[in-house]
């Protein structure tokens, strides 16, 4: 889009940057605030956000991408599934590399497994029309983005009476572990930089409590340079003036009530179940798995297989970095054992990973 | 993981939409959407689906607000 560049603007940027500057001169005491979205902490080390903030504010990133929030128990059963031999892993490309117990997806594929990254659900729903003597199992996972896409591709096969295609689910739902952060004493956190796209499905109105609950100011941002550093600027005014609400920047995609129509499909394919998150734990209601109407569809139930037992990471400091309580350069293991290409932990394989962000991009 | 791309719907048809940007063309499902578009729109998709639309006249209002608000002129 030609206005892409324009949100991009370096005189703009600047003058944003200069206008935080100065709001917050002086100030005793660091402003913080938390993006809890990939694509927010990619763009804010791709562009330098964070050089261009005054130090008076300081932004942190939290538990922003679905793939560094799985746990190992989750790609311990999907390895589990890709050795049965009449079985089609489909994924989206960034969950093969993560680490699971003992294996990835990447290294059963080298030993033969049939693994296929694909673009959309919907492709994965089309392999198993293709394919009936095989099962084809889709990887879900994702926040509240993802998910509608994923109850898409279920819908699409029941109507085309596609009955080998399964999921093996475990979404994710953002606005709970905002709430834990918000709730945990040894964290301050100043305001949310809300996630764009997730905000587009359940809507602004879904941060309002976070703001009465626990008086912290959200407002949900866009990807441009320019749309965080807004953000950034509304976040610094409404801590200034001690106030608390959901304001939208992004407010060309994200409406107050959010995409109905998303919403209506995500509450009839899952139900919301205790779902663990990678270095937070269980957390009560924050996951979406299949619906008992659609168990057919649901890999873990449909599909039995022995998964091995669970192994932990020694040294991968991923669980503290998701609820934004060290950086990774606290982590010992950063840039020497663990990189991008043998990533020892979650955070350092996918692109919007806060290790692989910060790998990439530096300080 | 759900990076929503910009994309400008060329031709619907049905429940599928082709949808074009910097010239490559993707297929993308309007299942999901719950606003009207028609042919010159922008959407959000997302993994293969439109996710939302993308008002073009708010981008380019939002756009001409910052210009005036933060312009280094006017900031000094
Ligand atoms: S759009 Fe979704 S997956 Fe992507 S970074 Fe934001 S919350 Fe994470
Ligand atoms: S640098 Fe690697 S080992 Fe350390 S926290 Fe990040 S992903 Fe884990």
């Amino acid at each position: 889009m030609n206005y892409s560049d324009s949100f991009r603007d370096k005189e703009l940027v600047q003058g944003l940057a200069r206008r935080i500057a100065g709001m917050t001169k002086g100030l005793s005491k660091p402003l913080v605030f938390m993006e809890v979205c990939g694509t927010h902490t990619m763009a804010i080390y791709q562009f330098g956000l964070r050089s261009l903030l005054p130090p008076e504010v300081k932004l942190i990133s939290g538990p922003g991408c679905p793939v560094c929030v799985t746990p190992n128990s989750y790609l311990d059963r999907a390895i589990a599934l890709c050795r049965l031999p009449d079985v089609i892993i489909t994924s989206f490309g960034d969950m093969l590399r993560v680490p699971g117990s003992s294996s990835s997806l990447m290294e059963e594929r080298a030993k033969g497994a049939d693994i296929r990254v694909v673009y959309s659900p919907l492709d994965a729903v089309q392999l198993a029309a293709k394919n009936p003597a095989k099962r084809v199992v889709f990887l879900g996972v994702g926040f509240e983005t993802t998910a509608p896409t994923v109850a898409g591709s279920i819908l699409a096969a029941k109507a085309q009476g596609v009955s080998n295609y399964f999921v093996l689910a475990s979404h994710k739902t953002m606005p709970q572990p905002m709430a834990i952060l918000s709730a945990d004493p040894d964290l301050q956190v100043d305001g949310y930089i809300c996630p764009a796209h997730v905000s587009a499905i359940i809507g602004a109105d879904a941060y309002r409590f976070l703001c009465e609950e626990y008086k912290v100011p959200c407002v949900v941002t866009g990807f441009e340079p320019t749309d965080v550093l807004q953000g950034v600027e509304l976040l610094v005014r409404q801590a200034l003036a001690g106030e608390s609400k959901v304001e939208i920047q992004y407010s060309r995609v994200v409406r107050w009530e959010g995409n109905a129509k998303a919403q209506a499909m995500l509450a009839d394919v899952f139900t919301p179940f205790d779902a663990p998150w990678r270095g937070i734990g269980v957390l009560p209601g924050s996951g979406l798995r299949i619906a008992d109407k659609y168990a057919g569809f649901d890999a873990e139930l449909a599909i039995p297989v022995q998964v091995e037992e669970l192994k932990e990471h020694k040294g991968c400091l991923c669980g503290e970095i998701l609820k934004g309580k060290v950086s990774p350069f606290d982590c010992p293991l950063f840039g020497g054992k663990c990189t991008p290409e043998s990533p020892v932990g979650a955070c350092m394989v996918s692109s919007e990973g806060t290790c692989a962000a910060a790998f990439k991009y530096g300080r | 993981m759900c990076v929503g791309v910009p994309m400008q719907v060329i031709s619907i048809d049905g429940d599928f939409a082709m949808t074009e940007i910097d010239g490559v063309k993707r297929e993308a499902s309007l299942m999901m959407l719950d606003q009207e578009i028609k042919v010159g729109d922008f959407v959000i998709v997302h993994a293969g689906f439109a996710i939302s639309k993308l008002d073009e006249e708010d981008a380019k209002a939002t756009l001409e607000l910052m210009r005036e608000v933060y312009s280094p002129e006017l900031m000094g």
